[in-house]
Formats: C-alpha cells, sequence, structure tokens
C-alpha cells in the first residue's frame, strides 16, 4: 500500500526542480514527466488488464496532431491541449470496440498496425497534416526560461493526473475488474464482470492522458512529423519503463520511467551511434535479470525475511 | 491484357511474399513466439546474398544455401540460449525480449554496412521474355519459382521427414511430444532456426529485386505479419496463399490509388482482417 505523506512531498520535491535546476535539468525533467504519462497510461491496460497494447504511439501521434492542427488554427494552448486527450479517448473507444475482442498476439499486432496505418495517413494527407514535411506550431512569445518552466510543469501536472488514475484504478472494483480480466477472462465473465465493457474503458484511459501529453510534446518542440510522434518506440519505451518498475502497481511504472530516463541519457550521452543497440540489450538485461521490475525485487527480498512456518501462509 | 500483367506481376511479388512470411508463421504457429527479429534476418541473407556475389561472384540464386545455413546457425544459437528461457512466459515477455534482440542486431547491422541503399547488379542478366502479350521479367521470375520451391521444400520437411513430425507433434501438444521423448527444447530451437533458414533464403532472393539496407528490415517484417493474418497462421499453405494473395492485392491497389499506398493498403486490410476474420482466409483453428 503506498502511502500519501512521502508522495506528495517527492511530487513537491520534483515540482521544485526549477528553483535549483538549469534548463538542461528542466529539459530532463519534462521529459521524465512524459515518460511517467506514458507509462502510467500504459500500466492500465498493459498492467493492470493485461493486454500487450502498441497503441501508445497510435494515441501520442495522434495528440500530438489534434493539438498541432487546433493551434494552428488558433485554439488557445490548454484548450487544445485538453482536446486532443479527447480525441485520443474517443479514437480509444471506438478502437476498443472494434480490436479489444483479439487477444495474445492478435491484440498485440492490431494496436501496433494501428499507429503505422494513422503514420501512413499522416504521412499522405499532406493538404490537412502537412504529410511527411511535418507542422510547425506557433512560436511563445515568452522567454526561454518561462517556456521551459511552462511546459514542465504542465507536463508534471498530467504526469500527476496519470499517477490518480492508477491509484484509483488499483484501489476501486474497475481495478479488481482489470486484474479478474488479466487472471482469467472466461471466469472473471462468470462471475459478472462484462470483459468488453471493462477492457474497453482500461483503453480509453490508457489513451485519455496520452493523447494530451501527445498535444503538450508537440506545442513543448514546436515541430512534429509522422516518423516521430507515431513511431514503434513510443509504443514500446513505456512497456520497458513499466516492466522495469514492476507491472500492474502503482509506484512502478514512475519509478520505471526514471530509470528509463537516466538509463537514455547515459547511453544517448556515451554511445550515440549505437544507441538501439544499448536499449536493446537493456531489455533483454530486464527479462532475463529483472523480469518482475524493481519493486519485485523489493517484494522478493521482504518475502524471503517472512518464516517459513508463518501463520496464514498456507503451503 | 494490363490486368493480366498486373496479376502475373502480383503473383511474382506474391511467391516471395510467402517465402518471407513462411518461416515468421511457423515460428509463430509452433513457439507461439512472434519474432520481431524476422525482418532483420531477411536483411541479413540479403547482405549475405550480396557480399556473396561481389566478392566472390556468386549468383543471389545460389547463396540461398549459403544465406539459408547462416541463418539457420544463427537462429538457432538465439533459441537455444535465449528465448527458450522464456518460452510460455506471456505474450508479451516474448515479443519484448524479440524487439530488443531486433534492436541490437539491427543496429549492428547498421554500423556494420551502414544505411546506403546498396544494388546487386547482374553481369548477366536473364532480361525479360514476351509471352503472348505478357512481359515476363526472367530474374524475377526465376526468383519467384526458387521461392515457391523453397515453401514446398519446407512442407515436405515438415510432412515427410523425422525432425518435421517432431516439430509438428510439438506444435499440436508439447507435453505430449515430451512425454512421446522429444527433446522439445531442442526442436523449438530448430523451428526457429529454420524460420531464420527461410528468411535468410528469401533475402537472397529479394536481393535481386530490391534494394539492400538495414532499414527495409521493418518493411519485411510487416510484410509477414500480413501475410500470416490474411492467410491464416501456422500453416505452410495459409502463408502460401496470403503471399500470392497480398502480392495481387498490392499490385492491383498500386495500378488503382497510386504505388505510394502500397503498405497502407496491406495495413487496412490487415485491420480488417483482424476486426472481422482473425483466422485468416484459410485458417480454421484459432492460435488466439
Amino acid at each position: 500500500m503506498i502511502r500519501t505523506l512521502p508522495v506528495l512531498v517527492v511530487i513537491a520535491l520534483i515540482a521544485a526542480l526549477p528553483v535549483f535546476g538549469d534548463n538542461y535539468l528542466l529539459r530532463l525533467g519534462t521529459m521524465f514527466a512524459m515518460y511517467a504519462v506514458l507509462a502510467y497510461s500504459w500500466n492500465v491496460i498493459g498492467g493492470f488488464a493485461g493486454y500487450p497494447s502498441f497503441a501508445t504511439a497510435a494515441f501520442f501521434g495522434l495528440g500530438a496532431y489534434a493539438g498541432a492542427l487546433m493551434q494552428g488554427a488558433g485554439v488557445p494552448m490548454p484548450f487544445a491541449w485538453a482536446s486532443a486527450g479527447i480525441v485520443s479517448a474517443v479514437f480509444a473507444l471506438l478502437l476498443g470496440f472494434a480490436i479489444l475482442h483479439l487477444k495474445g498476439h492478435y491484440f498485440a499486432i492490431a494496436s501496433l498496425v494501428i499507429a503505422q496505418v494513422l503514420m501512413e495517413i499522416a504521412t499522405s494527407w499532406s493538404s490537412f497534416t502537412g504529410g511527411g514535411t511535418g507542422l510547425n506550431l506557433p512560436v511563445l512569445r515568452i522567454s526561454i526560461e518561462a517556456q521551459a518552466r511552462l511546459f514542465f510543469w504542465s507536463m508534471l501536472a498530467l504526469a500527476v493526473m496519470a499517477f490518480l488514475m492508477n491509484v484509483a484504478v488499483a484501489r476501486t472494483r474497475f481495478g479488481f475488474a482489470l486484474t479478474c480480466i488479466r487472471q482469467n477472462e472466461d471466469a472473471s465473465a462468470m462471475v459478472g464482470i462484462n470483459p468488453t465493457l471493462y477492457k474497453v474503458a482500461a483503453f480509453v484511459c490508457s489513451a485519455v492522458f496520452v493523447g494530451a501529453a501527445g498535444a503538450m510534446y508537440a506545442s513543448w518542440v514546436f515541430y512534429i512529423e509522422p516518423g516521430d510522434v507515431f513511431r514503434v518506440l513510443v509504443s514500446v519505451k513505456p512497456i520497458v519503463m513499466v516492466m522495469l518498475g514492476g507491472a500492474g502497481t502503482v509506484l512502478g511504472p514512475g519509478i520505471g520511467a526514471l530509470l528509463f530516463l537516466v538509463l537514455e541519457e547515459v547511453v544517448w550521452r556515451s554511445f550515440l551511434s549505437v544507441h538501439a543497440m544499448v536499449l536493446g540489450v537493456i531489455i533483454v538485461a530486464l527479462i532475463f535479470f529483472l523480469p518482475r521490475g524493481v519493486l519485485g525485487l523489493v517484494r522478493r527480498r521482504k518475502a524471503a525475511k517472512v518464516p517459513a512456518f508463518s501463520p496464514g501462509r498456507s503451503a | 491484357m494490363i490486368y493480366l500483367q498486373i496479376l502475373v506481376n502480383g503473383l511474382v511479388l506474391g511467391g516471395l511474399y510467402a517465402c518471407i512470411a513462411v518461416g515468421f508463421s511457423l515460428v509463430w504457429g509452433v513457439l507461439n513466439v512472434i519474432n520481431i527479429l524476422h525482418g532483420t534476418f531477411v536483411v541479413l541473407g540479403s547482405y549475405i546474398a550480396y557480399f556473396a556475389y561481389v566478392r566472390l561472384g556468386i549468383h543471389p540464386y545460389f547463396s540461398i544455401a549459403l544465406a539459408g545455413a547462416v541463418l539457420f546457425a544463427v537462429g538457432y544459437a538465439i533459441q537455444a540460449g535465449l528465448i527458450n528461457r522464456v518460452i510460455g512466459a506471456p505474450v508479451l515477455t516474448t515479443l519484448v525480449l524479440t524487439f530488443g534482440l531486433d534492436l541490437i542486431l539491427n543496429n549492428a547491422t547498421l554500423v556494420a554496412f551502414s544505411a546506403d541503399y546498396r544494388t546487386v547488379q547482374l553481369a548477366h542478366p536473364l532480361g525479360s521474355k514476351v509471352v503472348g502479350g505478357i512481359v515476363l521479367p526472367l530474374d524475377r521470375v526465376v526468383a519467384m519459382l526458387l521461392a515457391l520451391a523453397l515453401t514446398g521444400l519446407l512442407y515436405l520437411v515438415l510432412v515427410r521427414s523425422r525432425i518435421g513430425r517432431a516439430i509438428v507433434a510439438v506444435r499440436m501438444d508439447a507435453e505430449a511430444a515430451a512425454l512421446m521423448g522429444v527433446n522439445v527444447k531442442r526442436v523449438y530451437a530448430i523451428t526457429f532456426g529454420l524460420g531464420a533458414l527461410m528468411a535468410g533464403a528469401a533475402g537472397s532472393l529479394l536481393s535481386l529485386i530490391f534494394p539492400i539496407s538495414p532499414l527495409a528490415s521493418t518493411e519485411y517484417l510487416s510484410l509477414a505479419f500480413v501475410v500470416c493474418v490474411l492467410g491464416g497462421l501456422g500453416s505452410i499453405l495459409g502463408a502460401m496463399v496470403g503471399g500470392l494473395a497480398l502480392g495481387i492485392i498490392q499490385s492491383f491497389g498500386a495500378l488503382l490509388i497510386g504505388p505510394q499506398h502500397g503498405l497502407t493498403v496491406s495495413f487496412g486490410l490487415l485491420i480488417l482482417l483482424l476486426i472481422f476474420r482473425p483466422t485468416g482466409l484459410m485458417g480454421k483453428r484459432g492460435y488466439e
């Protein structure tokens, strides 16, 4: 169970980053917050419900384009972000009814391919999306420092919302139902859980903040292109983060996002040409040596301390 | 007549697609592993054919054997050393593992051979022949026939040979096969090796047709996905039908809505099939 006070302290400490950090640190902080949004969102469908979704890139790219196009049409930035979240959520709702009846690899592939299809559409529909050359966003008329703080705090607020969503899921019947579906979907239907409804709801939960984060990202970097926001890695990274931290837990995705960012940053700086290779090595090592994530490691330590014949532990 | 020509083009392309997909389908069907490495295996096969031709003068038709042998060894080692340890784990684990391995292998290919597109320029191309008003590009037609022959050979191996029967037995029921004395882990490794072998052989043949680059791997992987879902999973016949169907669909798609949308057509088709008919055109049993 997580305690409220330490979590609040950690969030407050992260939010105070602009006080003692330079712009580089703020950029990292914004990246961390964005990764946390993606990881926490994926955790709902992938961690709790156990559906191997690769649709994150679809929601992210859709949100990025929705936000960018709306901002280009003169919609104020915060409204564009919120609307982008709604666009992605509605998309997830429709998509969920279409593909969530698939299981295992078939679902994984369908969700993976959706992002590719959207990428192709964004690339070919140049009159609307700018095509392969991408879209430029309106430049903000505030100082660089103010921008860095604005995007950092906005992204962090989104991350906190995604985190709270996970807390809410974990503590309510919703999370319980999703866990049942993960363990045995047919049996969960037998005890009165409507799997389709819960799965679609989880899918929508995994999309709404990702869409908003995509729009925020677009405003932050001022320029998006299909190959950037719809790339497969946008779907894979959050999965690795969640696995790194501990799937289906409330703290895992946040810890995983932080660890992943640190690893990525170290790797980026030192090994530019073999960046993907090192990421691959991290993934492979993760699967063999940390299959249940960092939290799984901690839990195992704790469990090992419990005496073998303690009451309440049946064989 | 134009339609007949496009049909022929589609069939030529489709035969090669079948060869790309059949190894992928075998691994998916028997091991229940989606092998993200498959696209890079195809690319490696192409590079082997390229260097065999440039350095040693071996025609890509014959370097099938070389590429197949090398890739079989690579595949066997990867399965025996790594993937076997997590076989039976949730879908996500094996999927993410092969994705990580692909990042490593593809990046290594990129570092070794650079992203430049290379092409095999044959010293003595076969040229093309016109039969009844239809142009037959002979190099491609022979490549396609070889691809189909290889696919047929794999079918024969599965049906006739001892190891083939073991693979089929493991696919039906791994536990029962183990009780009958089949070394399941070894069969997994051999199956994965065969999948890689087919990818390498397909890569060799494709080196005659498509430019070679590590960046092409995702497209080959996507093709394998689409063909498997189109034809139905886990059967050689399914991959063959799926490959030929995709080749024909892509050719006509290129004619009707423009060649630049080829990938969109196949992906759109894939989504529709997954939604409405996830067992594929030929599939009867659902592997989930």
